[in-house]
């Protein structure tokens, strides 16, 4: 078995210092080593989009990503975003247009909406489609979640007013 | 006046914590000490096993232990039957084969399990897979349905001497009589394909063993968590109040998760108290495909026998049905195909028989539809090609056919997945016709529109297909309602959710009682610690079974709450109201005492109490219903073909649907959404395929084509009726199979009229833009 290897990635604004496995999937690393379970694997390989999580401000699938290839990145997992007593414009957009059933693959749209929205404040409907086909969802037939997207561009926009 | 809050688009009480990663999912338990399981699978789909050889994957470092069946001993044995046999049907013949949870001499399906790895972690235990080696003498691969059940076939299991696993007969009236008096006979063979589950989240188990204690604590992905318990019981030889069965948050269920007696069921609870330490096993997305179960394989040799007219006077459907390398989940698919193909038509003479056939595949369970949309597949295909052959127009054809609304309940006289006669119980399928024809314009497309497109060369097609979704079926569910002394209220059972709302609509059912909050009301599910009886999540009954059942215990709660605030506030009942989680006296609201308060005096802590008192403000309920709950619908698509590709664009999709009453529109709605992307995902793009040898070759996300957010139509528009249920007090059905069952018949029906030039008969249930292409070259060449 190779040496592990040390890596400093910040998650969620903390700072960890670490000695890894090189084959350590970042998918792992996020839920296993530092116990943030609300990124969450569909697939393991790269298809379904569960595991997305933000890179340096981008959307990443992190259970095709070695931690090493995260040394010194700035990693956000959905446990970035609101809590449950406040939660985040997204999350709470998600929630009024029932964008979500079991929510396993959520916290993937989430993250990939954070990104879209950041680059895209007002999509239309067929944009908000297009920015979410590379997530999988097998419960709400993804109408839900297109809407959501575009309330959760709306509440965002109202937020910065 | 306590509020009612059924039929409200209440958001889900379940949402803050799976939106911001606060729930606990299967992979999200660890425990210190905890130790991980891999499984390593059979590469072969037949063949004898002469020997596994784990020396070198057990010198790896981290390697705990690895055992194959022969390591089990005597605790290895075939697990029970989870569906017992069709008994209940006369002169049916079933051969009972239930699971093998790991092979021991023989190797029946590729990805059978063979060997378990308990390593230090979850890479070690997967990089030991590799050293085990299978030794296999090669028998033939059988996978054609029909081809299995010919003599000469290789066997599945030789001691029955065919792989035939089941014959059902079911007759009604006499159709080879209204054969030879019909004016046409239309004869058609058709295929139903084979698709996965394909839930996000995979199957898995975790178990802790206490060993001083003597408790087994167990979570599992499962949709059946009291069966599932019961299975490890006899087992382990435990006691069922040693089992501590719990569903964490599940990620999606749609069918495969309701098997239990499985490897991971029986062998992780066994290594768990073998090692004394908590063992996690996490399915990944390959043994999924591979060893998961999964559905649809059917080969119907179909007739439907009409008068010149239109009038149907009879239907013959003899059908081969894969049940994949063993059949421990009984009949349950194809009797539900049985029942579901007269399920919308007066058929007055109808000749169904199953042929259930042993097959080198994985075992095949329920998958959201679950024979129903093979059954409405079959019989909206043999309408539409007596439509074309009778020159009538195919809405008028199956308006000419509908069972009347005054024709319910309806005995249909075929026997049900739950074994007593399948009787409709209520339905108005006119006005669901109506409605979607109204919705899609279809006279005005028929007429005008269409006529102009293909005048501009245009390939856009109409299809309109009626469906029933049979639900609710028993035997019974359970739910135990108690008042806290918070005044807060506990609803709890053991039924399991993946998805579908529960914690929601359970809650409404409880408030409406109470007048209490529904986030005030938390509701516990698959909790065989706090509730110990039930079933599981299949054939959509959920809201209507668990439902009912809250909604009874509700009512004793409410009577034993207004029983005890009537005397302390020395007012009749009947001049008391239950709102705002007090009981008040209705013109003096001020005179008041909170639920929580009633819920302490409920509980005396001193004192006497009168004979037959019951502590607490608490009650338990029990549902089961005579037989089951009939949704229905009618559902229209305008699809646009792009004739060079073959590639289809859903313009427009209306579906009606009839579920009864609605606890929660706005969940009832995602449901449909949900079916329907199944629906076109098995239509036109989701297909397990395995090769001549019993490979899978689509054991992928790359492979197996999951439909995304640009498969799925701009707007699903989603029309109802309500025809409330006469069988339980809220007059709910089920509604989590409609989707899914509806599409392909419709699917296919519109192709085929967006390519008219062509005359295509589309006898599968799944194309994809190739097979098109080839179905659309064959009708050229005819």
């Amino acid at each position: 078995m190779a040496d592990k290897m040390k890596v400093k990635i910040t998650v969620n604004g903390t700072l960890y210092e670490r000695e890894v496995e090189p084959r350590l999937l970042l998918s792992d690393f996020i839920r296993h080593d530092l116990g943030l379970t609300g990124t969450h694997v569909g697939c393991e390989h790269g298809l379904c989009g569960a595991c997305t999580v933000l890179m340096n401000g981008e959307a990443v699938r992190s259970c095709i990503l070695f931690t090493v290839m995260a040394d010194g990145a700035d990693i956000k997992t959905v446990e970035s975003l609101g809590t449950m007593e406040k939660m985040h414009p997204i999350q709470e957009a998600f929630q009024e247009k029932h964008a979500l059933q079991c929510g396993f693959c959520t916290p993937g749209f989430l993250m990939t909406t954070v990104e879209y929205l950041g680059k895209n404040p007002n999509p239309t409907a067929e944009e908000a489609r297009e920015a979410i086909d590379g997530n999988f969802c097998r419960c709400t037939g993804y109408e839900n979640i297109v809407e959501a997207v575009q309330l959760a561009a709306k509440k965002m926009a109202a937020h910065e007013q | 006046m306590t509020e009612s809050l059924i039929s409200k688009s209440i958001k889900r009480n379940e949402d803050p914590r799976l939106l911001t990663g606060n729930s606990t999912f299967i992979d999200d338990i660890e425990f210190p000490g905890m130790l991980h399981v891999a499984i390593k699978r059979s590469d072969y789909a037949h063949g004898v096993i002469k020997s596994i050889d784990t020396s070198e994957a057990k010198k790896i470092p981290g390697v705990v232990a690895i055992y194959t069946a022969e390591d089990l001993g005597d605790y290895w044995k075939a697990g029970p039957l989870q569906v017992p046999p069709p008994t209940a049907i006369p002169g049916a013949i079933f051969h009972a084969r239930p699971l093998e949870c790991i092979a021991k001499n023989k190797i029946r399906f590729s990805g059978e399990p063979i060997a378990v790895v308990v390593a230090e972690s979850r890479y070690i235990a997967e990089d030991a897979l590799d050293y085990i080696y299978l030794d296999v003498e090669m028998l033939d691969y059988v996978g054609d349905l029909e081809k299995a059940v010919e003599p000469g076939s290789a066997l599945v299991h030789e001691d029955l001497g065919s792989n035939l696993a089941a014959d059902v007969v079911q007759e009604v009236g006499n159709y080879e009589k209204a054969a030879a008096e019909a004016d046409v006979v239309i004869k058609k063979r058709i295929v139903t394909t084979h698709v996965a589950g394909g839930a996000i989240e995979n199957r898995g188990f975790v178990a802790q063993w206490d060993d001083n204690m003597k408790i087994l604590n167990c979570w599992a992905t499962t949709q059946g968590p009291i069966p599932m318990r019961n299975s490890i019981a006899r087992y382990l030889g435990l006691m069922e109040n040693q089992i501590r069965m719990i569903n964490p948050s599940i990620g999606g269920g749609f069918g495969p998760k309701i098997m239990s007696s499985q490897i991971d069921d029986v062998i992780i609870p066994w290594i768990a108290m073998k090692l004394k330490k908590p063992i996690k096993w996490f399915e990944d997305r390959r043994e999924n495909f591979l060893g998961t179960t999964s559905e649809r394989d059917q080969v119907h040799y179909a007739e439907i026998a009409l008068k010149n007219d239109g009038t149907i006077l009879g239907v013959k459907d003899v059908f081969y049905h894969n049940t994949g390398a063993y059949d421990p989940y009984g009949m349950t698919i194809p009797l539900n195909t049985q029942t579901h193909v007269i399920s919308n038509y007066k058929v007055p003479n109808y000749y169904t028989e199953i042929k259930m056939v042993f097959t080198n595949q994985m075992v095949v369970t329920p998958v959201r539809g679950a024979g129903r949309s093979h059954g409405i597949f079959v019989m909206e295909r043999l309408l539409d090609a007596a439509a074309k052959k009778l020159g009538m127009d195919p809405v008028e054809l199956r308006r000419k056919n509908l069972l009347p609304p005054e024709a319910f309940p309806f005995k249909t006289g075929v026997t049900g997945q739950d074994f007593v006669e399948n009787i409709l119980d209520s339905g108005n399928y006119p006005m669901a016709l109506e409605k979607t024809v109204q919705a899609l314009e279809y006279d005005k497309f028929k007429k005008e529109i269409q006529p102009k497109l293909r005048a501009e060369g245009k390939h856009k097609g109409i299809g309109i297909i009626m469906f029933t979704e049979g639900t609710a079926v028993g035997p019974y569910e359970g739910a135990k309602v108690m008042v806290g002394v918070t005044g807060k209220v506990n609803v709890v059972c053991a039924y399991s959710n993946q998805g579908q709302g529960h914690y929601t609509t359970l809650a409404q059912i409880c408030a409406s009682q109470l007048g209490v909050k529904v986030t005030d009301i938390n509701v516990v599910i698959g909790d065989t610690g706090q509730f110990q009886w039930g079933v599981g999540a299949f054939a959509s009954r959920g809201i209507t079974l668990v439902g009912t059942a809250v909604h009874q215990a509700s009512l004793k709660v409410r009577e034993k709450a207004l029983e005890l605030g009537s005397k302390l506030l020395n007012t009749p009942k009947e001049e008391l109201e239950l709102e705002d989680g007090c009981i008040r006296i209705a013109d003096l609201p001020e005179k008041s005492i909170s639920l929580g308060e009633l819920a302490m005096k409920a509980n005396p802590t001193r004192g006497t109490v009168e004979e037959g008192m019951e502590p607490g403000l608490e009650a338990a309920a029990y549902y089961g219903p005579p037989h089951g709950a009939t949704g229905f619908g009618c559902l229209g698509m305008i699809i646009d073909v792009d004739a060079e590709t073959c590639k289809p664009k859903i313009e427009r999709l209306v579906l009606t649907d009839d579920c009864g009453t609605p606890i929660n529109p706005m969940i009832v709605d995602g449901q449909l959404h949900g079916g329907l992307q199944m629906g076109i995902g098995e239509s036109f793009y989701e297909k397990l395929v395995y090769d001549e040898y019993g490979q899978m070759v689509t054991a992928s996300y790359m492979d197996y084509l999951f439909p995304q957010a640009s498969d799925m139509p701009a707007k699903m528009e989603i029309k109802h009726s309500v025809t409330p249920s006469p069988l339980n007090p809220l007059g709910v059905k089920g509604i989590g199979e409609a989707g899914a069952i509806c599409v392909p018949a419709c699917f296919m029906q519109a192709l085929e009229d967006a390519l008219y030039e062509n005359d295509l008969d589309i006898v599968e249930s799944s194309l994809n833009p190739s097979m098109l292409f080839h179905y659309v070259q064959k009708a050229k060449s005819a």
